[in-house]
């Protein structure tokens, strides 16, 4: 016997749900740039970065969103817990990705709550490509979403950690990755001094220290931003679920890193 | 030619209700009570497939009957607050519009199908003091007619509602500690399963609303816990 508020789906995917009853309410930006929007004039997220460590996996992202060259915000949250235990750190056209981000979240808790039971990590890596896919129409015309997932898996008792590529290709990486425009800095930085086993102050300098770099080389990365009080956003993510890093710790080990680096002035400007 | 009988619509409504009430009547009992930081949901219920479960944020589900019925209403409350919450904000998904929806739904099925649904549902909401009007909780009954009343301190459902209602009636009080609360429920629970064996916590599915925890107030009791709750 039918009983229904409306709506004919019967599954347990949030996704699914409005694209079978509510199709307006599922977001669709493959339009925007047939109807004349410059995907380059729409802020982008910069640098997110994941890695593992000794309790499980550190993930980290640096606050600045720009719009060409200009910048659209200074202080934009691009690391999203998911559930108790995963994260999304997005880069790319912002408003797509904090919208799959937001998707993402729901998502997931609207499976725990229809099965009884969540999803298990890889269900949920999977669950995420398979959104990046739906998104491929909007990529192909510059809306360009590629998130970096990372979560604990209670099951393996361990931190685990998944790149994206537009097609929604899911490629699980075994220490670290990172993406965004200032990606490829962030990752030369880590390969230095990623150490799998590391502790949690170590695993947070190696984050501090691989987004400062990357906001060295590149322009678009936000890095630490002392002036203001704008700090890069750290997760820890572990068997006890995720905490976020407070403020004053990055600030005091940004500042010790600065510390190695910081050379006198020269006399009137010149170097010899 | 044959002429159909002529059965009068009160005559029907009154077969049908009859009908319901009697399935409802065979199964277990649902009490739900305010307790001092939240709101408790507890049910007589030995196996494994649950009978209450979290709708939103602030917003949780019990039900009574046939167990295929109730789920199906469950699961069309969690799409229900979901999609809402989406739409809207989180703020927004409240008790009072979903158990309104149930009654709509089930009092279309009452009306227009052969067979009445065989449940009665409760939606409990629990109040947040962080937002302002939205302080106090909410307790909703909806019954197999999709008739609707709301509840405040307590509410049970199922077969021995009457009697379980009179006795939380005497013993209820308002801002009972969370250990008293069980204990009351324990005891109404076991009441309603007089004259069979004893209501252990094995037995017990329990849920709780918490006030004052942050985000998903919907939390899970095991046994472990209600034992040491109970102190059994």
């Amino acid at each position: 016997m039918p009983i229904s508020f409306g709506g004919r789906y019967q599954g347990s995917s949030f996704t699914e749900l409005l694209a079978s009853d509510n199709t307006r309410l599922l977001p669709d930006w493959s339009q925007l740039c047939a109807s004349g929007v410059d995907a380059e004039r729409v802020p982008h997220g910069t640098t997110v970065l994941a890695f593992k460590f000794s309790e499980g996996v550190i993930v980290a992202g640096d606050r600045l969103a720009t719009e060409g060259h200009r910048v659209a915000s200074r202080d934009i949250e691009k690391v999203l817990p998911t559930d108790d235990y995963s994260l999304v750190a997005i880069a790319g056209a912002a408003g797509p990705a904090l919208e799959m981000a937001r998707l993402m979240r729901i998502e997931l808790e609207h499976y725990e709550k229809i099965e009884g039971e969540p999803l298990e990590l890889d269900g949920k890596a999977n669950r995420l490509s398979q959104m990046i896919r739906a998104n491929l129409p909007a990529a192909m015309q510059g809306m360009v979403v590629v998130p970096l997932f990372a979560g604990y898996d209670r099951r393996r008792r361990q931190g685990r950690l998944w790149k994206f590529d537009v097609t929604g290709g899911r490629y699980e990486e075994t220490d670290y990755e990172a993406t965004g425009s200032g990606g490829l800095y962030a990752r030369e930085s880590m390969k230095k001094v990623h150490d799998p086993v590391a502790s949690r102050d170590a695993g947070l300098r190696c984050a501090v220290q691989a987004l400062s770099d990357a906001s060295d080389e590149d322009r678009a990365t936000g890095g630490v931003d002392l002036e203001r009080g704008i700090y890069p956003m750290v997760y820890f993510c572990t068997a006890a679920g995720i905490a976020r890093a407070p403020d004053p710790e990055i600030d005091r080990i940004y500042r010790e890193i600065l510390g190695t680096r910081r050379r006198p002035a020269s006399n009137g400007g010149v170097r010899r | 030619m044959t002429m159909p009988f002529y059965v009068s619509p009160e005559q029907v409504m009154q077969d049908k209700a009859e009908y319901a009430r009697k399935g409802i009547g065979r199964g277990k009992s649902s009490v739900t009570l305010e307790y001092d930081t939240g709101v408790l949901l507890m049910a007589e219920n030995p196996s494994s497939l649950s009978k209450i479960g979290e709708i939103y944020d602030r917003i949780a589900f019990a039900g009574v009957g046939k167990f295929s019925e109730f789920d199906q209403l469950r699961k069309l409350g969690v799409r229900y607050a979901d999609t809402r919450g989406y739409a809207y904000s989180r703020d927004d998904v409240r008790a009072k519009a979903l158990a309104n929806a149930y009654s709509q739904a089930m009092g279309e099925v009452f009306t227009r199908e052969m067979k009445p649904l065989e449940v009665e549902v409760i939606v409990a909401e629990v109040g947040d003091d962080t937002l302002a009007g939205h302080e106090s909780n909410a307790i909703y009954r909806v019954q197999f007619d999709g008739s609707i009343s709301d509840h405040e301190g307590f509410c049970v459902i199922g077969g021995a509602a009457e009697e379980l209602g009179s006795l939380l009636r005497a013993e209820y009080r308002a801002g009972l500690p969370l250990r008293d609360a069980l204990r009351l429920g324990h005891r109404a629970l076991q009441r309603a399963a007089d004259r069979e064996p004893n209501v252990t916590p094995e037995n017990l599915e329990v849920c709780l609303l918490e006030r004052n925890r942050v985000g998903r107030k919907f939390r899970r009791l095991s046994t472990d816990t209600l034992l040491e709750l109970l102190g059994t």
